[in-house]
């Protein structure tokens, strides 16, 4: 039988660390289980099994997959691998489910969920990532910036998988916030982004207003950015988040809101395809030019695709507690209606 | 190989779209085009362009000198095409200062006293700090469109029949 919304939201919280096998003789990698879930690969595919079925993928869109999830600390709401797999974010607890939001799988009640204590399941995946990680496979780069994680296996990349985002407190740029990016610290411009100006904002501040003014170049920033659909935070007004990123490809996951969110295309373009949150159902394409503002609903799944590396103005809302309102039906799923 | 990234401005923009394919309606989406936006605006118009809950963008077609504002809450202003000055000053009469509740910028009569705390000269792509309790007025060079991260108050301007797909 399908489990029902009421049975997974009384899930027991599986707490117990993860376990990983000595390597395979002859491929190299590990097998990690945690829960009921197993994770094995070989040297072109990912093997997820849990006691109602197996589900097969790419190594890559694998590792792409959970290099995100990991990097935004599972983020907001639901980040489906695919039409099958994926993590619900319940901040603090972490649901992992095979077919839980796919029609086909509730219908044969096939689809199965269990709930980690998130640092748990956190540890578990960071390792996955570090030892399935090739050398030469950059999981946050696009894929004509990178090597193939295909093969056995063959050393790593922990400095790629280690990767931090960069979180401003309240601006970019003033004292002890998140610093503006620069050849001097590490980021130069990306090979998609050289016709971007690199000229900084004049910032003068009278003699005992030294760090009260700021400004910085968000397309110098962004130009800079050495990982792609990975958003930063830049500025923060109150609860209100400006989080920007830099898309080329595919979007590796279809990230699935638990609230509303808002994409402003700064340059070039991206399509997104939309699909129902629960079924996966087919809803919408949305192409969005330079220039351009969409609202994603709370009730959505979505999955962007950037033909040039481009820049989008990613908007959420922090404050605590919206997922629940969003769910309890206190909040519409869409901010204005005319 | 050369590669060209592509801004847009209020005289040169493509616009995209939303395209339904299930059981849906385009207005969900809220989708607007801000230079389409800013092109149809009275100058220092403050168009509500993306909304989540009481946080607002509001986009802002600027041109010549805008009135002076003030807010008892940060502000940023993202410059979208052009180029223009920002001027701070610290109010002498700590009255001016919206009362804590008040969300959103306050429009002021004039100029205000005070000491000037500096100012900030943009091009596109900057991104200016509006810092809580400043009074600000911007000084477009030319044509310009800002867009503002504020929260929703007195001088924002919700229309979304006319800027939206539907």
């Amino acid at each position: 039988m399908a489990a029902t919304a009421e049975q997974i939201n009384e899930l027991p919280v599986l707490t117990g660390a993860h376990r990983e096998s000595e390597p395979h003789p002859t491929n190299g990698y590990k097998r990690f289980e945690i829960g009921s879930f197993t994770f094995t690969r070989d040297e072109y595919f990912t093997r997820i099994q849990c006691p109602t079925s197996t589900h097969v993928m790419d190594v890559e869109n694998f590792l792409r997959s959970l290099m995100r999830d990991v990097a935004w600390g599972f983020f907001y709401g639901w980040v489906n691998f695919d039409e099958v797999f994926g993590t619900v974010n319940n901040y603090g607890t972490v649901d992992v489910f095979m077919g839980a939001y796919n029609q086909g799988y509730k219908d044969s009640g096939t689809d199965f969920t269990e709930r980690f204590e998130a640092g748990v399941l956190l540890a578990c995946f960071r390792s996955l990532l570090s030892d399935w990680t090739n050398a030469g496979f950059d999981p946050f780069a696009a894929p004509l910036e990178t090597g193939s994680a295909r093969g056995p296996k063959n050393g790593n990349n922990d400095e790629a998988v280690n990767f931090q985002r960069e979180l401003a407190e309240r601006f970019v740029g003033l004292p002890g916030d998140s610093p503006i990016r620069s050849d001097e610290n590490g980021r130069p411009v990306n090979r998609q982004f050289a016709d971007v100006d690199q000229s900084e904002p004049e910032v003068h501040a009278e003699p005992g207003f030294e760090g009260q003014l700021a400004g910085f170049n968000l397309f110098r920033y962004l130009s800079r950015s050495p990982v792609t659909w990975n958003p930063s935070i830049v500025s923060v007004v109150r609860s209100s988040a400006y989080c920007p990123t830099s898309e080329e490809h595919i979007l590796p996951v279809d990230h699935g809101n638990d609230r509303v969110e808002w994409f402003i295309q700064m340059s070039d373009e991206i399509t997104w395809k939309v699909a129902d949150k629960n079924t996966a159902a087919p809803m919408s394409v949305v192409t969005m030019k330079a220039g351009d503002v969409a609202c994603m609903p709370a009730d959505i799944r979505h999955r962007g695709f950037s033909p040039k590396r481009s820049m989008l103005l990613v908007w959420e809302n922090l404050t605590p507690g919206l997922e629940k309102r969003y769910a309890d039906g206190e909040l519409p799923p869409v901010p204005a209606t005319f | 190989m050369s590669v060209t990234t592509v801004f847009g401005s209020i005289d040169s923009f493509k616009k995209g779209g939303v395209e339904i394919t299930g059981n849906e309606d385009a207005r969900d989406y809220l989708f607007s085009n801000m230079f389409e936006v800013a092109g149809n605006a009275a100058p220092w118009e403050r168009t509500v362009i993306a909304k989540n809950l009481e946080n607002t963008i509001e986009c802002i077609r600027a041109e010549g000198d805008s009135p002076w504002y003030i807010c008892n809450h940060d502000e940023t202003a993202l410059l979208m095409q052009g180029s223009m000055e920002v001027r701070f000053i610290q109010p002498a009469d700590s009255g001016l200062a919206p009362p804590e509740e008040k969300q959103g910028s306050v429009k002021l009569a004039g100029q205000p006293e005070g000491r000037a705390m500096g100012h900030v000269n943009a091009t596109r792509g900057h991104l200016v700090l509006l810092p809580a309790g400043a009074a600000y007025q911007f000084r477009a060079q030319e044509l310009s469109v800002i867009l503002l991260q504020t929260i929703q108050g007195d001088e924002s301007v919700e229309n979304w029949a006319e800027i939206c797909q539907h």
